[in-house]
């Protein structure tokens, strides 16, 4: 019965301010009952979405990607000798930095993970908490969220000081195309971050505000994922970066 | 039972602001990319005339604009691309009638992100403020043409046109590649989530299929834009050399060395083709549908028309070359991209034999959207015919760079993707606004922008073959083309008589917004879903309970049914099926 009445719904930063009631719509027998949001639907068409999102930054990785390997290729005409030749010079990476940043990006993910699971966990429970009499005690848990988007935010301090130590090394984003595409590639990726990020903060952040727990879940568990996927995605850029210098 | 429930999550707003200006709903969402274009075409033809007029007489002061330096040629000919091409011919057909019909075509109450639908237009809209303005800055609207080739575009220094107003064209450029990452996203979820209870993917109308391979193709190439545009930034502000080689600019040495402008070229096309396919194929699917309503006739071949999309979507992807035999590539990869581009000459033909097998036999109502629609698959033909000459590179070299090329991609993308934005709206008008358009202006209307269209765009492949350069400002001088100037004369007549009639359709459109006759629900007695629900939808499409669907959507002339036109959503004779 799950295809019978498809139903549209804000995307769950929507409807806060003055339109946060619930939307009412009825259930359609295996959803929780008349004016209750179907959250499981909507989980699902968010986690569609993202994965449908996912295609095009990959797209504009990979494009940046070959625009790397076609740039390390060329060869560059020098006006001194009158002839061709090889102007790529690899960037002197900061690896121990960068292998600490990867490895606060892992911890990251892994909290990440922890966090989306918890919440998982607390909106499972949260109908049994409507019932009279019941009480599961006071459990707040762990702030996964809270040290998810600390560990991001200490990733990218960490590649600013990354940045830092090019910069002192003498690789400026200008100074070489090689330098140039670190950069640029590193920026990429930390604007994407930072952006989930403040996904994960606002979800953090209105759980203070009796947002409907079913609701913040959503955020948390699309946004975990792009998480675990921009972790990824590091790990390819920075393999990329380093063995195809 | 869920049909009977109330399904709409955002409730139906109350004041003027979140009804009309930030609305949620993908109606009026449609409606504002619909309006939205037809400001930016308007814009687009006003320039196109200023060049026409430009042609022939090279000298003219024109009053308030003055005389038309060969510099501003290159600015009108380089915003009047921008704007056709991305704010008309991708924003009307896919973003416009896409978002105001296909959640309704396929049964679902609105797009499954309406936020992320309102910020897509919007976004689009700054996208097309940002580049108006690059008009009315110091310098003036860029001159490096709507494909932005570099080195022309990544120096600062190349050009009056080239400093803050290139700038603005490639932020104009970037966002609206990212409102338009939102459109597909939004698109595609909810042609996968949202379709109604027997609503299944090969019952989809063939509107929607084009839309959902249209979206894909968006979904793939917009980000590779993007980051070409970030790369052409940062050449131009921050020194970096992915495009510009060693380059000397009035005798001063630049200091960049070793980029190479075709990067910019393989990245831009790689874009670039998708992109033409982004503009035609929404125009491809209005046509089938409206062939099939008008012959009273089921498509011929439906899955034949859906694997055709397919294949342009697919082949749209491996043919970016095609674009560069000029830039010296290697013989070898020519080939490759010759062949590959040939290739689409398949489906496409598929897509037009069955055009003509669907129109064979039926008992064809020549109403206006269907006179526009045969007028797409006129075009389609007259403009496509010039594609394989252009994929091979031994003729693409001595004609590239002539009306050759002008002519035929005006035909195939500009005018039959225009087309197919008319068949819609003639098509759709009784539905959006509730009242039928005049059938007398529309022919008339269709007489005149289809003789008009011909006669501007047929020349110039003559022309082209008798060595008429292109993206020249003047060439009235110049001896061995002096010949050709009557013809340009003509073409020029042609355009001004073309732009007139749209002043026609124009009053049309609104006198019928208000003062046409009411429109019944389904006036054209057509079967998909939109034309079961009232006129105009409520504000979730289908006042409250959801359609179930049990027939395909061309199901015109079955055998034994009471009318002519099963709906999809008539269960009568649903167990035949």
């Amino acid at each position: 019965m799950a295809s019978l009445s498809p139903v549209a719904v804000s995307v769950p930063e929507a409807g806060h301010g003055g339109g946060s009631t619930p939307p009412r719509y009825g259930g359609d027998g295996g959803g929780p009952g008349d004016g209750y949001p179907d959250y499981g639907r909507r989980l699902r068409r968010a986690r569609l979405g993202l994965a449908v999102a996912l295609a095009p930054i990959l797209m504009f990785f990979v494009s940046l990607a070959s625009a790397y390997i076609v740039r390390q290729g060329l060869p560059t005409f020098d006006e001194k000798s009158n002839t061709y030749i090889r102007d790529w010079n690899p960037t002197d990476l900061p690896l121990a930095m960068l292998l600490a940043n990867t490895g606060l990006l892992a911890a990251s993910s892994l909290t990440a993970e922890l966090a989306r699971r918890q919440i998982t966990r607390q909106a499972a429970l949260a109908p049994v908490r409507s019932i009279p009499g019941v009480s599961l005690g006071n459990e707040t848990g762990f702030p996964w969220l809270y040290v998810t988007v600390l560990l991001g935010a200490g990733f990218l301090v960490g590649q600013w000081l990354a940045w830092q130590e090019m910069a002192n090394r003498g690789y400026y984003l200008a100074t070489n195309p090689s330098s140039s595409f670190v950069y640029l590639l590193t920026a990429a990726h930390g604007i994407h971050l930072a952006g989930g990020a403040v996904v994960l903060l606002y979800a953090a952040v209105v759980s203070l505000f009796h947002k409907p727990i079913e609701a913040r879940r959503i955020v948390v568990d699309v946004t975990a994922w792009y998480w675990h996927f921009l972790f990824l995605l590091w790990v390819g850029i920075f393999a990329f970066l380093w063995f195809l210098r | 039972m869920a049909t009977s429930a109330p399904v709409h999550a955002h409730a139906a707003p109350q004041g003027f602001i979140r009804k009309y200006v930030f609305s949620l709903d993908h109606k009026v969402i449609g409606l504002q990319y619909y309006f939205l274009a037809l400001v930016a075409v308007f814009v687009g033809m006003f320039l196109s005339l200023l060049m026409r007029i430009h042609m022939i007489w090279p000298t003219a002061a024109l009053p308030a604009i003055g005389e038309i330096k060969p510099e501003t040629y290159l600015s009108l000919l380089t915003m009047h691309g921008t704007i056709m091409v991305f704010f008309v011919l991708t924003t009307a057909p896919q973003s416009g009638f896409g978002n105001y019909f296909l959640p309704i075509q396929i049964g679902a109450p609105d797009m499954a992100f309406p936020v992320l639908n309102m910020l897509s237009f919007w976004t689009t809209l700054a996208a097309f403020v940002v580049l108006v303005s690059a008009f009315f800055v110091s310098g003036g609207a860029p001159l490096h043409g709507w494909t932005g080739y570099a080195p022309l575009s990544a120096l600062t220094n190349s050009g009056p046109g080239e400093q803050l107003g290139a700038d603005l064209w490639i932020t104009s450029i970037a966002l609206f590649s990212v409102a338009s990452l939102m459109g597909a996203l939004n698109f595609i979820t909810t042609i996968l989530d949202l379709r109604a209870r027997g609503m299944t993917m090969m019952r989809m109308p063939l509107t929607c299929w084009a839309w959902f391979v249209t979206a894909i193709l968006g979904l793939l190439a917009f980000g590779v834009l993007l980051s070409a545009g970030i790369l052409l930034l940062l050449d131009r502000n921050l020194g970096t050399s992915f495009y510009v080689p060693l380059v000397v600019v009035n005798g001063q040495v630049m200091g960049h060395r070793g980029g190479s402008p075709l990067l910019w070229q393989h990245l831009f096309w790689f874009f670039g083709h998708p992109e033409v396919y982004i503009a035609i194929l929404p125009g491809m699917g209005v046509t089938s549908q409206v062939l099939s309503t008008f012959s009273r006739k089921p498509i011929f071949g439906y899955k034949a028309m859906v694997y055709a999309i397919m294949a342009i979507g697919f082949l749209g992807f491996v043919v970016w070359g095609h674009h560069m035999f000029m830039s010296g590539m290697s013989p070898y990869s020519a080939f490759a991209f010759s062949i590959m581009t040939m290739l689409i000459g398949v489906p496409s033909a598929i897509k037009t034999f069955n055009w003509l097998g669907t129109i064979h036999g039926g008992r064809v109502r020549f109403q206006t959207p269907m006179l526009y629609a045969i007028g797409f698959v006129s075009l389609f033909v007259s403009g496509g015919l010039s594609g394989p000459f252009l994929a091979q590179p031994v003729l693409d070299i001595p004609l590239h760079d002539t009306y050759f090329v002008v002519g035929h991609f005006h035909l195939i993308m500009g005018v039959a993707a225009i087309f197919g934005i008319f068949a819609a709206t003639y098509y759709w008008f009784p539905k959006m606004f509730g009242r039928m358009m005049n059938e007398t202006w529309g022919r008339v209307h269709f007489v005149i922008t289809l003789i008009g269209t011909y006669a501007i765009f047929m020349p110039m492949h003559y022309l082209g073959m008798a060595g008429q350069t292109r993206r020249y400002s003047q060439f009235t001088e110049v001896q061995y083309m002096t010949g050709l100037i009557p013809l340009q004369t003509f073409m020029t007549y042609a355009a001004f008589i073309t732009i007139g009639a749209q002043l026609i359709f124009l009053f049309n459109f609104f006198w019928s917004m208000f003062k046409g006759p009411k429109a019944s629900d389904n006036p054209w007695e057509a079967t998909t879903l939109e034309w079961t629900t009232a006129t105009p939808p409520p504000h979730d499409n289908f006042g409250g309970h959801t359609p179930v669907v049990h027939h395909g959507p061309y199901e015109y002339s079955v055998p034994g049914a009471a009318k002519d036109y099963v709906m999809q959503t008539d269960p009568a004779g649903a167990a035949a099926h």
